[in-house]
């Protein structure tokens, strides 16, 4: 679905952001895109969406080429950005405006989700809060059906119960044809819902693994005791007691801490990623 | 649903329909709701909910009927006691059986604690 070959791309010339970097996404899953601040997670979907061009290197989408942003390919993307622009107009407004440019955009589903986030439909983009109108997009984008959504950043400036409806809408939207790729920092709000896990730093993508080859190689688990715990491969240790993962040996059914592995990877990537290897 | 961080998701969506089947309030014979339903009100992802249906359906407690969705084995409760009984003498017991040998205790010498603890809770 979403193929990126040898991308090199750099803000300014002689500091690259990536390098050589290289990633496949399939249809039918919901990939985790995690990384630093500033390690080039919204520059990279950018990249796919076709807002930025790649130095060398190719990304395609659906075997379009993102930079050549061919009407085919337009149809078939959606970019919910973490910072955007609504104008001053009506939701009914923008709705008419913009639709026209997704054939499968559902007018009814549209307006499902907004009567699911509680946002009312005759008042102008321009009046909402930052939250409303990132609900109005993230409707938006979801009705819009296409093969391939991205989000950067979706649940921040959502309020708690919001949250919770994002989730819900999330998981409906899933389906074998469709590739949801979402950047997040806030990794609680959403780890039940990711099924792939990709970690960009130092210029390329580090880590790239199905959650559950991830639980079937690795446990999660937290233990009073460090000294007892063999094949310790990282630990963060508090007042319970010490967050561990651990290789896992026999036929252990944890549940992933993302922020534990994310943490692990950045600092000790190598014994970790021999275990996928 | 409030899940708990020890266990697997989709162990602990499995333990949820077991749950709901022991407390009948689903029935066997019936069919659960959809994949994507249940994806939808516990707010994970429909591959972890698959999985789920998977493993129950390898312990026949619910059967894949094609093109209509999942259903509850007649014999259902049947099968969750077993596979309830299974997962705790794999699971829970090892670490009780570790307890009776580093205090020498025998099994026999349990057997009054077990009786009085059913009689105190369970009649």
């Amino acid at each position: 679905m979403i193929n990126i070959q040898s991308l090199t791309f750099s803000y300014r010339k002689n500091k690259p952001l990536f390098e050589n970097l290289q990633l496949r996404l399939e249809a039918g899953h919901i990939y985790g895109l995690l990384g630093k601040n500033g390690a080039g997670k919204s520059t990279l979907l950018k990249q796919m969406a076709g807002l930025l061009f790649p130095d060398s290197g190719t990304c395609e989408v659906l075997g379009y080429p993102s930079a050549k942003r061919q009407p085919a390919f337009l149809r078939e993307i959606f970019l919910v950005p973490e910072e955007f622009y609504l104008p001053k107009v009506s939701v009914k407004r923008y709705v008419n405006t913009y639709a026209p440019f997704y054939p499968n955009f559902d007018e009814a589903a549209f307006y499902n989700y907004l009567k699911e986030f509680e946002i009312p439909k005759d008042q102008q983009l321009t009046e909402m809060s930052y939250g409303q109108k990132k609900k109005v997009l993230i409707s938006f984008a979801l009705a819009a059906n296409t093969k391939a959504l991205i989000m950067d950043e979706p649940t921040n400036g959502l309020d708690i119960p919001s949250k919770s409806q994002f989730r819900k809408v999330i998981a409906a939207a899933v389906s074998d044809d469709k590739c949801i790729v979402i950047s997040t920092h806030q990794v609680r709000d959403l780890d039940n819902l990711i099924d792939s896990i990709v970690i960009i730093d130092d210029h390329k993508i580090i880590f790239r693994e199905d959650v559950q080859t991830v639980t079937d190689k690795l446990s999660f688990k937290t233990v009073s005791r460090i000294e007892e715990t063999t094949g310790v491969l990282f630990a963060d240790s508090n007042l319970r007691g010490h967050t561990v993962i651990t290789r896992n040996a026999g036929q252990e059914q944890s549940k992933i801490d993302m922020e534990l592995l994310f943490n692990a990877i950045l600092t000790n990537h190598k014994p970790i990623q021999e275990i996928f290897n | 649903m409030e899940f708990k961080d020890t266990q697997a998701i989709y162990i602990q969506i499995a333990d949820y329909i077991c749950e709901q089947i022991l407390l009948t309030k689903w029935q066997p014979e019936e069919r659960i709701p959809s994949v994507r339903e249940l994806a939808v009100s516990l707010e994970v992802n429909p591959n972890t909910v698959m999985r789920t249906c998977e493993l129950l359906q390898q312990q026949e407690i619910i059967q894949n009927k094609r093109g209509i969705g999942y259903f509850i084995s007649g014999d259902a409760v049947k099968k969750i006691k077993q596979f309830k009984k299974d997962t705790f003498i794999r699971n829970e017991l090892p670490s009780f059986f570790r307890s009776m040998y580093l205090l020498d205790l025998d099994l026999d010498e349990l057997k009054p604690h077990f009786e009085k603890f059913k009689k105190s809770n369970f009649n």
